[in-house]
This record gives C-alpha cells, sequence and structure tokens, in this order.
C-alpha cells in the first residue's frame, strides 16, 4: 500500500494527522507531509479512515 | 421486534445521507440502499459553495461528492428532485412531494438544514442565502455582474466566508453583524475581536452591534437600513443568519422533534430509525449535553454511524469532538470542541498580532476547545486531549 495525496487539494486541515500522526503531520508552515509513504498493512484501517474523513477527499491508496 | 433492516432508505442526499450509503457498502451490506435527495443535482460538497466555486476558481462539478456511475457501481438507487412530506412508522411508508407513497424497512433521515430568512424580502432581486449549489451560482452571477457593493447580514462562519470571497473578487463589502463581535457569542469577545480586526484588514466595511432594519429596492435591492439608521447602497445583500432543521415533514409521525430530530446516544430515533447531519439532535455522552452540530466533519462521520446502527444494535454511542474549519482570506480558522463564550481563553501558541496562533479554551478545571488561526496541526493536538477530558492546567502544560 502507497499513500498518494493530491497537494493540489490538500488545505491542511491535518484530520489525517489527528488519526495517524505517525504518517502524517501538518508541520508549522502549514503543508502536510507524509512521514511514512508506505505503511504496512497493519496500519490500512487507520489509513483507510483518513481517507474516507478527509474534507478534501485529497488522499488515496495505490495498491503497488 | 427489532430487527436487522433488509434493505435501507436514506432520505437527504447530501454529505450525511451519501456517508450513509457508502458506509452500509463498505460494512458489506448488500441490501438495497435507496437515496433519495430534494435537490436535482448528486450529492455534493458544500463548503467549496461559499469559497473556491464562488471566487470563480471552481466550476460546480468540482464540487461533487459522487456521480451516477459511483452510484450505480455501489447499487445505490438514486432518487433526486424529490422532497419527502410525510412518514408513517406503522405503515413503514414515505410520502415524497409528488404524492407518491414509497415503503422502507430501515430509514436514515438526514434532511438536513435550511436558511432563515429575512421576511419582506420575498421576490427582490439581488437578494440571497447561500446553502445549495443553486443559490451559489445565483450569487456567483450576481457577484460577476460587477456590483457597486455586496452588504452581508450575519458575520457567522458563512456570512464571513462570502465576505473574504467577495473581497477577493475586488468587490466593496459591508458586513452586518448584530453582536457586538464577530461569532462573539461562538468564541467570546476577546476572539470575536480578532476575527472583526481580519474583516478590517482585508477593507470590509465591518458594522457590529447593529441590525438590520429593512432591506429596500423597487424591483431590485437598492438599499438596506440598519436599526441605527444608518441607510448603506448595495446592489447585493446575502443573509447568512443560520439554519433551520428541515423537521416539517415528520409533523405527525411521532417522530419527536424539538430543534432537530431527537435521537438516542448512538442516532438511533425508533425502531429501524436513525438520524444523522444536521438534522440530528443526540446527547454526546462525552460532554454530557444534547447537541446539533451543523459541521462537514460531523454530517461525514454522524452518516456513517447512524447507516452501521440500523444493522447492528451493538454499534455504540457517537462521542465525537465536534470540529470545524472556515476559510476566511488567507486565514484558516479551525475551531474544536464545545466552547462557551465566558469559558477562559488562554494563547498558547503563536500570537493574536500575527493572526496565527492557538487558543484553548477551559471551563471548571477542564479543556473545553481549541481555536485555531493558522495552526491546524495544534487544533488537532488539543482537539485529542478533549476527547481524552484532559484538564485544563494539563493542557495548558502541553507543548506540541
Amino acid at each position: 500500500m502507497r499513500i498518494v495525496v493530491d497537494f493540489d487539494l490538500c488545505e491542511s486541515n491535518a484530520v489525517c494527522m489527528q488519526i495517524a500522526p505517525d504518517i502524517f503531520e501538518v508541520r508549522d508552515d502549514d503543508f502536510l507531509y507524509i512521514l511514512n509513504e508506505t505503511p504496512g498493512e497493519a496500519d490500512r484501517v487507520r489509513v483507510e479512515e483518513c481517507v474516507q474523513r478527509c474534507p478534501k477527499q485529497a488522499i488515496s491508496i495505490a495498491e503497488d | 421486534m427489532t430487527s436487522t433492516p433488509r434493505a435501507v432508505t436514506i432520505v437527504g442526499a447530501s454529505l450525511a445521507g451519501l456517508n450513509a450509503a457508502e458506509a452500509l457498502r463498505r460494512d458489506g451490506f448488500e441490501g438495497p440502499i435507496t437515496l433519495i435527495g430534494a435537490e436535482d443535482h448528486p450529492p455534493y460538497d458544500r463548503p467549496p459553495l461559499s469559497k473556491q466555486v464562488l471566487a470563480g476558481d471552481w466550476e460546480p462539478d468540482r464540487a461533487a461528492l459522487t456521480d451516477a456511475e459511483e452510484l450505480q457501481e455501489d447499487e445505490i438507487e438514486a432518487r433526486f428532485g424529490l422532497r419527502a412530506t410525510g412518514l408513517d412508522l406503522d405503515a413503514r411508508e414515505l410520502t415524497l412531494h409528488t404524492g407518491e407513497t414509497v415503503g422502507f424497512d430501515g430509514l436514515v433521515i438526514a434532511t438536513g438544514a435550511r436558511c432563515r430568512t429575512m421576511g419582506g424580502t420575498e421576490g427582490l432581486e439581488g437578494v440571497h442565502v447561500l446553502r445549495s449549489l443553486d443559490d451559489c451560482l445565483a450569487l456567483r452571477a450576481d457577484l460577476e455582474a460587477a456590483p457597486q457593493r455586496v452588504l452581508v447580514v450575519g458575520a457567522g462562519f458563512i456570512g464571513a466566508e462570502v465576505a473574504a470571497t467577495a473581497r477577493g473578487r475586488g468587490l466593496e463589502v459591508s458586513l452586518v453583524e448584530a453582536l457586538p463581535t464577530p461569532l462573539g457569542r461562538v468564541l467570546g469577545d476577546e476572539m470575536g475581536q480578532v476575527c472583526a480586526e481580519v474583516h478590517r484588514d482585508h477593507g470590509v466595511d465591518l458594522r457590529t452591534g447593529v441590525g438590520v432594519d429593512r432591506i429596500e429596492g423597487d424591483r431590485r435591492v437598492e438599499r438596506v437600513v440598519l436599526s441605527d439608521g444608518a441607510v448603506i447602497d448595495a446592489d447585493v445583500v446575502v443573509v447568512g443568519i443560520g439554519v433551520i432543521p428541515n423537521t416539517e415533514w415528520l409533523d405527525g409521525s411521532g417522530v419527536e422533534v424539538d430543534d432537530g430530530v431527537i435521537c438516542d446516544a448512538s442516532c438511533l430515533v425508533a425502531d429501524r430509525v436513525t438520524a444523522a447531519g444536521d438534522v440530528a439532535r443526540w446527547p454526546n455522552q462525552l460532554f454530557g449535553e444534547t447537541m446539533r452540530v451543523e459541521h462537514w466533519d460531523n454530517a461525514a462521520a454522524q452518516g456513517a454511524h447512524a447507516a452501521r446502527r440500523l444493522l447492528d444494535a451493538g454499534v455504540g454511542p457517537l462521542m465525537p469532538v465536534p470540529w470545524f474549519w472556515s476559510d476566511q482570506y488567507d486565514r484558516k480558522i479551525q475551531l474544536a470542541g464545545r466552547v462557551r463564550p465566558d469559558d477562559e481563553v488562554r494563547v498558547v501558541n503563536g500570537s493574536l498580532d500575527e493572526r496565527r496562533f492557538a487558543a484553548i479554551y477551559g471551563r471548571a478545571g477542564k479543556i473545553t476547545g481549541v481555536l485555531g488561526f493558522n495552526r491546524p496541526r495544534h487544533v488537532m493536538r488539543y482537539r485529542a486531549l478533549i476527547e481524552q477530558g484532559a484538564s485544563f492546567d494539563d493542557a495548558l502544560a502541553a507543548e506540541f
């Protein structure tokens, strides 16, 4: 699983960061950083929650 | 008597209703799902309507939440342009505005809310509310026609965003707010004052502590007379004075309504009936109070929760920390929690002068909320503390 963020859509609301702070981080420059682009299967449920809860639908999962 | 529905009907096809439908499919529900919406459009996202779409940066299709193809893939039967007008719980039937009756087994009520309007402005051109895509496009057309002045009634979040977007288009804007400070009843006057300064810095003619006496014009609006006697010439007026939950169609149905559909802690309304989104009022046990939340985040989460509750009585209470964002000018304002204007407020990061800060709210020794201006990271960190029921002192001592 690889995390893909559409940074044209991302508004740095940081919802993903609350769900998975070890994977997503919004820093003081107001930009989102992906800390771990290829998390393991154990993180799938949390990442899927990030995908669903993102207010801008900016996150997706690529299976490659 | 209580059983698991074999089919689910969802009334209301906006964010809560769509999330309900999608959650059912994600969870493997294989029965029929019917999604009934009052608007002609497929579900779309409302936050861009006061920002990107109104600004002209986005065409409306970019705000779409789904399309016919996706709905078909998920085997969600979508019926748009149909307004529910009645509910019979015993017969398990809905009545639509066309007179058609529709049977249901499981039901999610997600009919949302509509804008409050000002009496006496019916039929006057140039007077707008902003809730639907059609509202947005009508207002956008008026803004594109280069009006002399846009007057916004109400400096709540919608009014503030419309004012910001209109300024972004280079238009002259007056913003009229009955309270002493914008959002003072929510954020308290100190933070309300910060909001006021943001508007003034961006060239908005902000009038606070004053109401609107009347909106005048012949065929089209020409001027607004304020309660202090001031007269402002304006050829576009946007009224943003809050919303009313859409519950009238439930009159006589036996569903209890009190400023929203009354639900239990798990969003259950009656046997195999749940409610979600702007229309739902439920006891949020995290805060020990009954609330109706009009935020995007709640509609999405509550829609999914209400759908799951239909299928599984073991689904427990919904206990979120309410959270929303509002983008105004170059500021992202976020509030999480359940704050009162008389809560203690402390800036914990950044500074008010820079308009870039996080402030936390406290009451009775506990953190109740966090307000951020361009501080999304801090808002989410403190939101987690609110969820944990942290003390105000511990929250003050926390470093993020």
